[in-house]
């Protein structure tokens, strides 16, 4: 079985625990804040896992001081894509890091599909085997209805 | 989601209204319950003290800064009892002419805030049309969106705020700047305080043809012009943090300068006073340069001599007449 039992892809951080709230989201963002990291949102309506670079919605957003403002921006993304995976990610510039350094899912659809094993005849026997979403059946302007 | 088939370690089943959101203000009744407990915690009486002391004259503005802050540390007290739950509207205009001490009072008002509770990190953003305003059609509303998002938790100064609005181009961008601020000022009061600030006569205009705009702003201030005598207290501090002093008859010409540089057009306060002080270090400075052997004492360097007052053209000007 390809989904995990919960239904619920897991991919970044807090992913094994329930949906945080705003506040708790804040919390995190004031806390990356703290750490001088750059937040910005992204998101997707595919969430394979080797699917790494997701849609930027907008800018990421550097020299911020409060959490209100990466909210404001979550909210914007919440209302134009309510049925997107939509994740908040931190960016250390610190030199030799200049990295990813947080991720996590703050946004899901309502149904989750999940993932499926396509296996493939190759010649002498051998399978190969690959991992489909569900989620990318329909053509992409009918996804997540 | 898909209703989970088993339990999540840790999670609880879901109660109405369980997750508490972080920013309301809760009732606090172990709290501050006197002004002076509220000014201690706050600091915010020594903001005030300070503003007080470091700022010459602007009595009218001192004394409505002291109501403001009389009004948050009451209410902070209220909301301790629970007995309001919303936070005031705190927009302020700021209007006077160049050099009445705008942008100072508004760093001060953002520490104030944040000493009470009212902003949460009480940094100052200073931004003017240039950072608000798009070049292109789909510019003005990211970049406005990118100043707000970085104003929030402190306060957001809004410099010569009437060049936002310009009547005479009607597909200016500066309308589409001012509704993304409206909407901002009113959802998100409590996380960002906006400071509208410029000269009278032009922002009463400004007001005028955006009436919604005057009416979120709760405070507007207005910076009289500094008497001539403010103004030589104003020099006295800026040569005392620079450590430098009037000579002998040094002050009085300075003084007499004042009252023939105010008439004249581009006078503007402070500032004036300020470039004043710089010109007259400069001829300071090219008289020492001349007497090339001799030995200063720091008494020689740091003071400012009649002559170096009296050089001003203003002086000139007013002989010729």
């Amino acid at each position: 079985m390809m989904t995990n039992p919960v239904g619920r892809i897991t991919q970044g951080q807090f992913s094994y625990l329930p949906d945080l709230s705003d506040a708790e989201i804040s919390l995190q963002i004031e806390y990356g804040l703290s750490k001088g990291y750059a937040w910005s949102v992204e998101y997707t309506d595919d969430p394979h896992p080797r699917n790494t670079y997701w849609e930027m919605f907008g800018l990421p957003m550097f020299d911020l001081k409060d959490a209100a403002g990466v909210m404001l921006e979550l909210q914007y993304c919440r209302k134009a894509f309510p049925r997107h995976y939509i994740r908040l990610m931190a960016f250390d510039s610190t030199r030799g890091v200049e990295s990813m350094v947080m991720s996590f899912i703050v946004n899901r659809p309502s149904g989750e599909p999940g993932f499926g094993l396509r296996r493939q005849e190759a010649p002498g026997r051998t399978i190969r085997y690959t991992v489909h979403s569900y989620a990318t059946d329909r053509p992409e302007a009918e996804r997540n209805p | 989601m898909a209703a989970p088939l088993y339990q999540i370690p840790g999670q609880q089943a879901p109660s109405p209204g369980a997750p508490a959101d972080a920013h309301a203000p809760v009732a606090d009744r172990t709290g501050e319950r006197t002004v002076a407990e509220v000014l201690v915690k706050s600091q915010a009486g020594a903001v005030i003290d300070d503003l007080e002391r470091d700022l010459v004259g602007l009595a009218p503005v001192k004394s409505r800064i002291r109501d403001i802050a009389a009004l948050l540390v009451i209410d902070k007290l209220r909301m301790n009892l629970g007995l309001q739950a919303h936070v005031p509207s705190l927009h302020m205009s700021f209007t006077g002419n160049p050099g009445t001490g705008k942008t100072t009072v508004a760093l001060r008002m953002a520490e104030i805030l944040h000493g009470l509770g009212f902003v949460r990190k009480g940094h100052l953003v200073a931004v003017t049309r240039d950072d608000l305003v798009g070049q292109y059609i789909g510019h003005t509303a990211p970049k406005t969106k990118e100043v707000l998002k970085k104003a929030m938790g402190g306060v957001l100064f809004i410099d010569e705020a009437y060049y936002l609005y310009r009547p005479e181009n009607e597909r200016d961008y500066g309308q589409e700047a001012i509704e993304i601020l409206l909407q901002v000022m009113e959802n998100q009061r409590d996380d960002l305080v906006v400071i509208l600030a410029g000269y009278k006569d032009r922002m009463d205009a400004f007001f005028r043809s955006n009436p919604g705009l005057s009416s979120r702003i709760a405070h507007h201030l207005d910076f009289p012009d500094y008497p001539a005598g403010d103004l030589l207290r104003i020099a006295d501090k800026m040569l005392e943090q620079q450590n430098y002093r009037f000579g002998p008859g040094a002050r009085a010409a300075f003084e007499e300068y004042l009252v023939r540089r105010a008439p004249q057009p581009h006078f503007a306060n402070a500032r004036s006073v300020r470039n004043a002080l710089d010109r007259a270090r400069l001829r300071q400075a090219s008289r020492l340069y001349a007497d090339q052997d001799r030995v200063f004492t720091a008494d020689d360097l740091s003071t400012i001599a009649e002559s170096d007052i009296r050089a001003s053209r203003v002086f000139e000007i007013c002989a010729a007449h």
